[in-house]
């Protein structure tokens, strides 16, 4: 009984292994992760011990600092993870109809996805809403239209309403307090949960609108209001995700969230809130790439480092405040258009990485997701693939089934390792905002998605049926987009009337306040609601904002 | 005129924010010899043509992920005519379905490139599209 020793281990790589190689062969020199750590030739509890790992400080137990093993005690013993669904599209009055079906297939939340006009303050009619109206998402240009989506909907009936508003974030929490309000609703009996990251759009999505410094204070406006009135709404959910999808790998994933998470954290305090009060309402997103084994030790690095965080350099008292809820939605770029049905299986490891790895919200891609729009079917394998992996897998019977596996272990510590070098990176360039602004974060993921294109091409990297087992007779059937042609006509013409016969002196006389509060630096929600009530339109809010915070713009680059 | 290098716009038109693969092929563009400038995302048709002959490019590319292609391509094609470009090589990349490839090419677009296309695909496309052109 006893260890095995330094000296065995050596003895056995020249014997043993190096034995085993000259007979079968060696696929790679070497083996690493996606995000480049190499991996060792075996795992031990030697291992374990040279890089310092300490089971109580390092892991704990489930439900107790840091929080590696998953921040409640029962895990899915207790219940299982949401399996979100995300909707919304057309008009209002579609994604009305949508809700109403959704909710009594039993769905407790509800996920609006806003199209870019939308997310970008634009209203239906600008010119550059041209073609995109009611596309990724449906189109808020004032709150009739949010009237409309929840029309019939107590907004109490649902658990919790979700939006992908982030710049536009402050204007979509006034217009759930104003919906709340009309229909009669204590704002306690519903739950609002806002994105409002803005730092990741600058890195990857690309909603922004003005500079980065000006919509941390415009976003922050709605953290800080939710911390005060509403306490149990989620005023922001910080997200690697985006980033990881835009070409960053597991370690970039989680540096670029955490020093983002820093920055906004820095902004809150300085509104003179105490860390315990918010904390809690955070929330962190994170993506599920095909690296299995590298996306469970992610999650686990990712809990251990916000609980460090937050107890060490903020000094967070409540556990609350230092358990890292984690959203997962599945990869976009791993799927490949070429036999898309291939894509089900894609989807099932990724899903199986998430939960592994103790997430506690999941939403699967559907397999045609790379080719148009999801279709009925796709959608309804995608949440059955949760299903099964739920009720038939048995893997949400464990907590932490893979803790104190050598190799997680190890992996797990050294993710954290690698991604706070890279947040000491950031740090050096003045932290996210300036590192951002200088395209450190753009640089690294461009760099890593280039990599990982080149590997393809060359071969190096293999994805069944895009450069290895091909279907030569396939041609890739990308559906067309079909939007109702007449939803623009019907949004202008909407939009037209109700700027005709709402009362415009005095929707004239809130967008006077609202500039004079921004100028001032004021909180802008409490005036935002009045706009809201009177039917500004988001066109008409935005000008105002923007004028005074100014907008941000990419720019040419020659490369 | 036979020696330059190709030079080539590499554009986002419209509101979508997808930059990952218009990235990456500007990168690999760069890196097998052209020169190439990315116009970032949110960039209009008008400002890209205005760009596309104050720049004296041989091509303009366009990555559309959103399902807007042809109100977008139709803005460029058109812009371009305006300013005189009309021997301007335009291609698209990204989301594009088959059926839109004759609308596509009544505009002017001379090549579609769809999920999976190799990046030396493109430069042999380019190469051979611009030599037409000298």
């Amino acid at each position: 009984m006893g260890k095995i020793q330094m000296d065995g281990i050596e003895d056995w790589k020249k014997t043993d292994l190096a034995g085993d190689y000259e007979e079968r062969g060696r696929r790679k020199n070497q083996f690493k992760t996606e995000s480049e750590i190499e991996i060792d030739d075996v795992y031990t509890s030697d291992y374990l011990d040279r890089i310092g790992f300490d089971e109580s400080k390092d892991l704990g137990l489930p439900g107790q600092f840091p929080y590696a093993r998953g921040i409640y005690p029962g895990m899915s013993r207790a219940e299982f993870w949401i399996m979100g669904q995300y909707a919304g599209f057309g008009a209002p009055e579609d994604t009305n109809q949508r809700f109403k079906y959704l909710l009594e297939q039993g769905q407790t939340g509800l996920a609006i996805a806003l199209d870019l006009p939308t997310q970008l303050g634009l209203d239906s009619d600008h010119e550059l809403a041209l073609g995109e109206v009611g596309k990724a998402g449906v189109a808020i240009s004032s709150f009739r239209d949010l009237e409309e989506i929840f029309d019939g909907i107590p907004l109490s009936r649902a658990r919790q309403v979700f939006t992908t508003a982030n710049a536009i974030s402050p204007v979509i929490l006034a217009m759930f307090l104003i919906l709340g309000k009309k229909q009669g609703i204590d704002p306690r009996d519903f739950k609002v949960v806002l994105q409002n990251d803005i730092l990741k759009e600058y890195v990857a999505r690309g909603t922004y609108i003005f500079p980065p410094n000006e919509s941390i204070r415009f976003n922050v406006d709605a953290v800080e209001y939710c911390t005060r009135h509403h306490p149990h709404f989620k005023p922001i959910v910080v997200c690697g995700s985006h980033m990881r999808q835009g070409g960053a790998t597991a370690t970039m994933e989680l540096a670029f969230l955490l020093a983002n998470a820093r920055a906004y954290i820095k902004a809150i305090l300085s509104r003179g809130l105490d860390i315990d009060s918010f904390a809690p309402s955070m929330e962190v997103q994170l993506s599920v790439p095909m690296n299995l084994l590298e996306e469970i030790a992610k999650y686990r690095a990712l809990r251990r480092m916000w609980a460090r965080m937050m107890r060490d350099q903020f000094g967070a008292k409540k556990p609350e405040s230092q358990q890292a809820f984690i959203r997962v939605y599945t990869t976009g770029y791993t799927m490949t258009a070429q036999q898309p049905i291939l894509n089900v299986i894609r989807v099932t490891i990724e899903a199986l990485a998430a939960i592994l790895g103790g997430c506690q919200s999941l939403s699967c891609s559907a397999m045609d997701e790379v080719l148009c729009l999801p279709t009925r079917k796709a959608a309804h394998v995608a949440l059955m693939t949760q299903h099964i992996i739920a009720q038939e897998s048995g893997v949400a019977d464990v907590v932490d089934p893979l803790g104190g596996s050598y190799f997680i272990e190890g992996l797990t510590s050294r993710i954290e390792e690698e991604a706070n070098k890279i947040m000491d990176k950031i740090e050096e360039r003045g932290g996210a905002e300036s590192a951002i602004s200088q395209g450190f974060y753009q640089r690294l993921s461009r760099e890593a998605a280039s990599r990982y294109q080149k590997e393809i091409e060359e071969r190096s990297r293999l994805i069944i049926g895009l450069n290895c087992f091909e279907d030569p007779e396939e041609e890739i059937q990308i559906e067309s987009f079909t939007s109702d042609p007449d939803l623009h006509k019907r949004r202008v013409k909407g939009l037209k009337e109700l700027r005709k016969n709402r009362d415009n002196e005095t929707v004239k006389a809130c967008l006077r306040r609202l500039k004079d509060v921004v100028q001032s630096g004021g909180n802008t929600i409490p005036v935002l609601i009045e706009c809201v009530e009177e039917y500004a339109t988001m066109g008409e809010m935005f000008d105002v904002l923007r004028e005074v915070l100014g907008s941000f713009e990419e720019g040419f680059e020659h490369l | 005129m036979g020696d330059r290098r190709i030079r080539v716009i590499i554009a986002k038109l419209g509101l979508d924010g997808h930059n990952r693969g218009v990235r990456v092929i500007s990168a690999g563009l760069r890196d097998r010899g052209l020169e190439v400038i990315y116009t970032g995302i949110r960039q209009t048709a008008k400002k890209v043509a205005r760009a596309a002959l104050q720049e004296d490019v041989d091509a303009v590319g366009v990555s559309s992920m959103v399902g807007a292609h042809l109100v977008h391509m139709e803005q460029l094609c058109r812009e371009m005519s305006n300013l005189g470009l009309d021997d301007v090589v335009v291609f698209v990349g990204g989301i594009i379905p088959k059926e839109d490839d004759e609308a596509l090419h009544k505009m002017g677009v001379r090549g579609i490139f769809r999920p999976g296309t190799k990046i030396s695909e493109i430069t042999d496309f380019l190469k051979k599209e611009c030599e037409k052109r000298r």
